[in-house]
């Protein structure tokens, strides 16, 4: 029981990781139609930004700054901001499909430098004791398993809240209107670059507080945790869950990541020991399937696009009967 | 017949010139599709841009609201000189348009349509939504009524949380000019306004065109359909190949031999 207990803590504390990231995708994807295929990519800037900030001082690489895990989440939030902001504004006047290949290419070049900056990274040995949060707890599992849990549910709780006022608020709507029709919103004065490019960048920003708190879940970082494959996943998840929707963004998170660690229990229990490499692409190919099989049964993702609209304007709608007909004026 | 610059130096006596486009020139290949026009726009004037299709009217219109730049010719807006500022600057100079197909945005509600025409939202800065609320909350309650004000004046109000797909292609240009009122511009372009609406509802909106002029704002407006010229403007400007033809009161240029020509084409 409490094996399960500590299990499932850990199995949602893994899914709420990628559900911050599905997040910032939501806020490019989703709410801006940017065609984002570099996450992984960002994901890894956070993740290192905030383990060289937090790690004790070491010969190996650059950083050991030994900061509290709460600067370290926040530098990685503000660095990939940062970086995405750099990256954005030389590809975010692209179209949708060469945003896509710049944004790729864009991730590989972080992948190789993190490879190869070995004086600042660790190179392909990647940075270890990267402290975890309730350290203090971690000769009582579940406690600290729970504990974990929790706090990375109140940062998706807070994120989901803040993303759910911006989505309602006139920046939302003005990144919508951008969406729907660039050349309107620009003739209604609305700079679509700059817009554009805000969005990137808090999507980025979210996407490098994701990469830290997994960094700092997990207490370990490499290079090859920030593959292409990463990418695919996050994707998965948001159309799964519903793009345009930040509740289905966490959701997604959820229900593919639950595939994914079923799918990785019925390769190691169906596959002898030789063969399981191999039939770990497997995981791959079920994350696939059940893409298919969900846009076959709900187009939109399993909870769709969210009708949104400003609290201002529901605040205003009125509850009673509609005024009659006023076409009687012509 | 062509008194290219009478009526028009008269009104700039009166209220001054607020868009002078002269000289433009603008190919796309080979094409000049406009070729040396020039146009002024006196404050408080209705003007129509006519001619045939292919004329140039689209061209220089998109050349006045910023959405092309000019190869050559200059543009002025209130006597500033507004060559290379995009499209979304004009509106800041009190520049509005519409489009000759109109391009609500049609997952968004009616309401919010108009809404999206609102200037200098400080809820449209991020960061303003989270350090300022209160004042964001209070700007956005002010916009929405206004926004209700105008989707009543177009007769959209009964609609407005409907989301703009839903309308028909007349209610879509009544929400057009709505949500271009809602930024208060002083000068409104207005491509095809009569394009595809019904009679009912074209008769609600040249009543609310001409309610705009006499409130003052500019209007340019390219028609075809002469009718409403002859009604609404007191001058035609008419393009063919990409120049002027004939400039001058609507019913003068019905009767110009050189405008018939170009409209029935050349037969001889």
């Amino acid at each position: 029981m409490i094996d399960l207990l500590s299990y499932g803590a850990f199995f949602l504390s893994v899914a709420l990781t990628y559900a911050i990231i599905s997040l910032g995708l939501n806020v490019q994807w989703g709410q801006t139609g940017l065609f984002n295929v570099g996450i992984a990519g960002f994901v890894a800037v956070g993740a290192y930004v905030s383990a060289l900030l937090t790690t004790p001082a070491t010969a190996d690489h650059l950083g050991g700054f030994g900061l509290p895990v709460a600067a370290g989440w926040l530098g990685a939030a503000v660095a990939t901001g940062f970086v995405t902001f750099l990256v954005g504004a030389l590809t975010i006047r692209l179209r949708s499909d060469y945003l896509a290949i710049a944004t790729f290419g864009a991730a590989v070049a972080i992948h190789l430098c993190i490879l190869n900056l070995q004086s600042v990274t660790g190179g392909p040995f990647g940075i270890g004791f990267i402290p975890r949060a309730f350290a203090g707890l971690a000769d009582r599992p579940v406690a600290f398993s729970l504990a974990n849990l929790a706090l990375l549910a109140a940062v998706v709780l807070a994120l989901y809240l803040a993303l759910e006022h911006l989505a309602r608020s006139p920046w939302g709507r003005v990144l919508r209107a951008i969406r729907e029709d660039e050349p309107a919103a620009l003739a209604l004065g609305k700079s679509a670059v700059r817009f554009r490019l805000q969005a990137f960048a808090l999507g980025g920003a979210i996407m490098g507080l994701a990469g830290a708190t997994q960094a700092h879940f997990i207490g370990y970082i490499a290079p090859d945790n920030y593959q292409p494959i990463l990418t695919f996943q996050v994707w998965a998840m948001l159309i799964v869950g519903g793009s345009g929707n930040n509740r289905g963004a966490i959701l997604g998170a959820v229900v593919v990541w639950g595939i994914w660690a079923l799918s990785a229990s019925a390769v190691a229990g169906l596959f002898p020991a030789e063969q399981q490499a191999r039939a770990a692409s497997l995981q791959i190919v079920m994350i696939g399937l059940a893409l298919c099989a969900i846009l076959l049964w709900r187009p939109r993702g399993i909870l769709g696009e969210a009708r949104i609209m400003s609290r201002h304007v529901l605040r205003a709608a009125p509850t009673a009967t509609p005024p009659p007909s006023t076409k009687s004026e012509t | 017949m062509r008194s290219r610059h009478g009526s028009m130096q008269a009104s700039a006596r009166e209220g001054g010139l607020v868009i002078e486009a002269a000289d433009l020139v603008k190919a796309f290949g080979g094409l000049r599709a406009v070729d040396g026009m020039s146009l002024s726009l006196a404050r408080g004037e209705m003007v129509a841009l006519i001619g045939p299709n292919g004329a140039g009217k689209t061209t220089m219109f998109n050349l006045i609201a910023g959405s092309l730049q000019p190869d050559a010719g200059s543009i002025h807006v209130g006597g500033v000189d507004v060559r290379g500022e995009g499209p979304e600057r004009r509106i800041g100079r009190g520049v509005g348009r519409t489009f000759q197909i109109p391009r609500p945005f049609a997952d968004m509600s009616v309401l919010e349509n108009v809404l999206a025409g609102a200037q200098g939202q400080l809820g449209e800065r991020m960061w303003m939504n989270f350090l300022a609320p209160g004042r964001v909350a209070a700007q956005e309650k002010a916009a929405v009524d206004k926004a209700r004000d105008l989707l009543a004046f177009v007769t959209l109000d009964r609609l407005a949380l409907e989301p703009a797909r839903v309308l028909s292609g007349g209610q879509r240009k009544l929400l057009e000019l709505a949500r271009i009122l809602m930024a208060d511009p002083q000068v409104i372009l207005l491509d095809e306004p009569a394009a595809g609406v019904n009679p009912v509802l074209l008769e609600l909106l040249i009543d609310r065109i001409v309610a705009l002029n006499g409130a003052g704002k500019t209007i340019l407006l390219i028609e075809h359909n002469m009718d409403m010229v002859a009604r609404l403007c007191s001058r035609a400007v008419v393009m063919a190949s990409g120049r002027l033809l004939a400039e001058g009161p609507p019913a003068e240029i019905a009767r110009d031999p050189a405008v018939i020509a170009a409209y029935l084409g050349d037969v001889a």
